[in-house]
């Protein structure tokens, strides 16, 4: 009872400060975002309130969770949000596709126009939908493979929904123009320094269930995702560096200036790529592949080097984003090396997760998840290829700056971190609520052709775009003289602009279709359908042979 | 106990013929295969060319400034030998086009073709902005394709213009006019300006004669000849346009030319001189000379063709 009281204090303390912030506010933006974080203080004390039996903890006595089992309801949750983030992620990432082909689709609101839908989009498919999927599958991975309930559910809880609270944050921010103006990293002060704050709680909870494990080593996963918690929130830490200008204002000035806050800006845009997109995902591919295909890890002691070569090397790559800038000479080159000795520690996951299918390549015939998480890992391979090539020097004077480096982080976000969740709620989602299967395996086969040719539009034409930009940027004439104008490079573009976002309507459908299976999954519906592989049965044959007495 | 009850046990995988290494969590085990060798060799060879690529090109930071490489490469030096290349291929041309006379450029058939290339590039790069890839402007910006001339369409009156600009703060020389504002500034009451557009407007047959027109006409007299001249037809000294045509840079509706009436419009241009080298405009002189509508140096200011030019609503 008096635990109960503390927390609604704590409740309430919390909504009586956003209010206040909210009653000083000197501009909009940080009125509605204080306004938001007085809604989910309202929200946690009224779930405080009402979530408890009144009658158990005027005995004394508080409910226990079952300690026989997972800690799985912010899993369960988890599915539901990174399938509806996805959805929503997707959808404006449509839109702002057609914007470029169709500028009149800008609506003339500022809310609506490209520069603030752009940070919406990546914001919502990198973490809203990555991140609320890395959290989630950390939770059930780290459970199993530690077998151990997750330490502190409290904190855990606190880590989930405090992440979504910044999903809500950063989205609205960015339609209210409240950011940074650094990419990826568009959150103002106070988003920041809440996103601190469930960072840390999600470190202990992670940490805190390997040490409470039960078995004797800490399985690869388990490595990628703590990396992937401790290096985010050092990047996050220094590239956020920020002064305020008011504590009730949203604007903030970084300390960094300049080339260096240039630099900083792409440390951390690099490795988020790196730790967030990379080695979080490698995580969820190093448990779901195995546990899918019922194989052993193809090499031990591949997961050992690959790991430490990848997380030594990723985090000194940054500088390739500035070639040809005011970065001197000496820290770009430093930047296009480590990227190159980066590739082979990159197709080290690559290897491990592809070879692990030694002695069950037939389910990627039979299995559509098999299928799908196998082209993941392939996307995985060709833009860990590309990315290193594109670090080069002379090959980065033709892509920087054109829809090349779109192609590229398409061909790695939409395949390799998009396939490989897709995978993941497709091995969750019935296991989670307890169902024979998915309610329709023939819907993820249409999800996986969905997906698989939406890429192959999006990334072709973002190639034959970011090569034609850069070759027209820099073709001269027989006389010497540039032959092309700016808006004549952009009318070339339109008919690769259209292409992309064909693309994009492909891969969105796959994902309504998925949201649609997962839903009746849940709702513990079963599609009647004809398996997707069946072996031959001759009825005829069947039958023994009747000795036929001879006339 | 902990170790008792998990101890990891060996064992050969089947279908591979792999020893585990005897670890197992929630099912999932390991092989023992080594490093695939093309895996390791590929590592190495990429060590090798990054030590290689530090050593030639700038890499290591030292206390003031980073190692210069063996082959004494920086990305500055790199463009600006790019640079001086492609100067240096146009050299025998701009230096004959900077030594030739703008009238004389105009009537040379070996030289124009080069300033109008020269100019046509850099007419992309710095002009298209406001002008149009086409160079047909658009509303408050000078159409440059028909025979419409503000400040004059000789190739040294186009010369001038891209020299000083227009109106351009930084450049004393610029050409400059201000037409006031009649309506906001009380000059005129607002049946005053309703009334000079009016007439203003029956001056290219886009009104009739009415008694608004009529009305106008004393207004027109009183305030406007002096710039427009009596005849409306505008006066180049002042870069005040030709109201009896069909050419309106600021709109030919009869509610912009009450607006513009009543809040005058002065559109700015850069004095290109404080950016680009003399060749360059000289260039960009001949491109727009070029475009149709450039005149003969000797001629009086023509009148009009009729017939011509852009028809702006």
């Amino acid at each position: 009872m008096e635990s109960l009281v503390a927390r609604a204090g704590w409740w309430l303390a919390a909504l009586l400060f956003a209010v206040f912030m909210f009653a000083n506010a000197q501009d909009t933006g940080f009125a509605v975002h204080m306004a938001i974080f007085a809604l989910a203080a309202l929200a946690g004390l009224v779930i405080a309130l009402r979530g408890t039996d009144y009658k158990l903890a005027a005995a004394g006595r508080m409910p226990v969770a079952d300690q026989s089992r997972y800690d799985d309801g912010l899993i369960r949750a988890g599915v539901i949000l990174t399938t509806f983030w996805g959805c929503v992620g997707f959808l404006v990432g449509l839109f702002i596709a057609l914007q470029l082909a169709f500028p009149v689709l800008n609506l003339g609101f500022e809310y609506t126009t490209f520069g603030r839908l752009r940070p919406l989009h990546t914001s919502a498919v990198i973490f809203a939908f990555g991140g609320t999927a890395l959290i989630a599958t950390s939770f059930y991975i780290v459970q199993r493979t530690c077998r151990a309930r997750l330490a502190f559910p409290a904190l855990a809880r606190f880590v989930f929904w405090g992440y979504q609270l910044f999903i809500v944050l950063a989205a609205t921010g960015y339609v209210l123009g409240v950011t940074q103006g650094k990419e990826y990293a568009e959150p103002e002060w106070y988003v920041d320094l809440w996103l601190t704050l469930v960072w840390v709680a999600y470190l202990v909870v992670f940490v805190g269930t390997i040490i409470k494990r039960t078995e004797p080593h800490i399985y690869v996963a388990n490595w990628f995702f703590l990396s992937f918690i401790l290096t985010v929130a050092m990047l996050h830490l220094v590239n956020n560096a920020n002064l305020p200008v008011s504590p009730f204002g949203s604007l903030s000035y970084p300390l960094w200036a300049g080339v260096q806050g240039a630099l900083v800006q792409w440390w951390y845009g690099h490795n988020a790529v790196g730790f967030f997109l990379t080695a979080g995902f490698l995580a969820m591919m190093y448990y779901f592949v195995p546990k899918q295909a019922e194989r052993p890890i193809y090499s031990y002691r591949l997961s050992i080097v690959h790991f430490w070569s990848l997380i030594f090397l990723y985090i000194w790559a940054g500088p390739h984003h500035l070639h040809y800038t005011a970065l001197p000479d000496w820290a770009q080159t430093l930047g296009m090396v480590f990227s190159v000795m980066l590739w082979m520690p990159s197709w080290g996951g690559m290897i491990n997760g592809l070879m692990t299918l030694n002695g069950a390549w037939d389910k990627v015939r039979t299995d559509p998840i098999i299928r799908m998480m196998v082209m993941s890992i392939a996307f995985y391979g060709m833009s860990t290829f590309e990315g290193p090539m594109m670090s080069i020097k002379s090959v980065n004077s033709l892509s920087h700056y054109t829809d090349w480096t779109i192609g590229h982080v398409h061909s790695g976000a939409l395949g390799w971190n998009g396939m490989i969740t897709f995978s993941a709620i497709y091995y969750l989602a019935p296991r989670l609520w307890n169902r024979e299967r998915m309610y329709s395996l023939r819907m993820i086969n249409w999800h996986f052709w969905l997906a698989t040719i939406g890429i192959v539009f999006y990334a072709a034409s973002m190639w034959v775009a970011g090569v034609t930009q850069g070759l027209m940027w820099r073709e001269y004439g027989a006389d010497n003289y540039l032959v092309n104008s700016f808006a004549e490079t952009v009318a070339a573009l339109h008919p690769m602009y259209l292409a992309r976002a064909f693309g994009g309507i492909l891969y969105l459908s796959g994902a309504l279709i998925m949201a649609f299976n997962v839903w009746q999954t849940i709702a513990g519906n079963l599609r009647r359908e004809e398996p997707l592989r069946q072996a031959a049965y001759d009825a005829q044959a069947d039958r023994p042979l009747v000795a036929v007495p001879a006339e | 106990m902990l170790g008792v009850t998990t101890m990891a046990t060996k064992k050969i995988d089947e279908p591979t013929g792999i020893e585990t290494v005897g670890h197992e969590w929630d099912g999932i085990e390991e092989l023992n295969n080594p490093l695939p060798r093309w895996w390791v060799i590929t590592m190495y060879l990429s060590i090798v060319f990054s030590i290689g690529y530090v050593v030639v090109y700038p890499a290591i930071p030292m206390l003031n400034k980073g190692s210069e490489g063996l082959w004494g490469w920086s990305s500055r030096g790199q463009l600006a030998e790019e640079m001086a290349d492609g100067a240096a291929k146009r050299k025998a041309a701009t230096d004959a086009i900077a030594a030739t006379p703008l009238e004389a450029l105009v009537k040379d058939d070996k030289l124009m073709p080069l300033a109008v290339a020269g100019g046509s590039a850099a007419f992309k790069q710095n002009c298209v902005q406001c002008h149009g890839s086409g160079a047909a402007g658009s509303l408050g910006y000078p159409n440059l394709k028909d025979e419409d001339w503000l400040w004059g369409g000789a190739i040294a009156d186009i010369h001038t213009t891209l020299e000083h600009g227009i109106r351009s703060p930084d450049d004393a020389a610029t050409r400059t006019s201000l037409m006031p504002n009649f309506g906001k500034d009380g000059v005129l009451t607002p049946a005053q300006v309703g009334d000079t557009a009016a007439y203003v407007l029956s001056l290219s047959g886009k009104h009739t004669a009415d008694a608004a027109a009529q009305r106008g006409t004393a207004n027109f007299a009183a305030n406007c000849v002096v710039c427009h001249g009596t005849d409306g037809k505008g006066l180049r000294a002042f870069g005040a346009p030709n109201l009896t045509d069909a050419v309106w840079l600021y709109g030919g509706k009869p509610e912009q030319v009450t607006a513009s009436i009543n809040k005058a419009h002065a559109g700015v241009m850069p004095a290109w001189s404080k950016k680009l080298d003399a060749v360059t405009i000289k260039m960009l002189a001949a491109y727009v000379y070029s475009l149709g509508g450039g005149e003969e140096t000797v001629s009086a200011p023509a009148a009009p063709a009729s017939g011509t030019g852009n028809a702006k609503p």
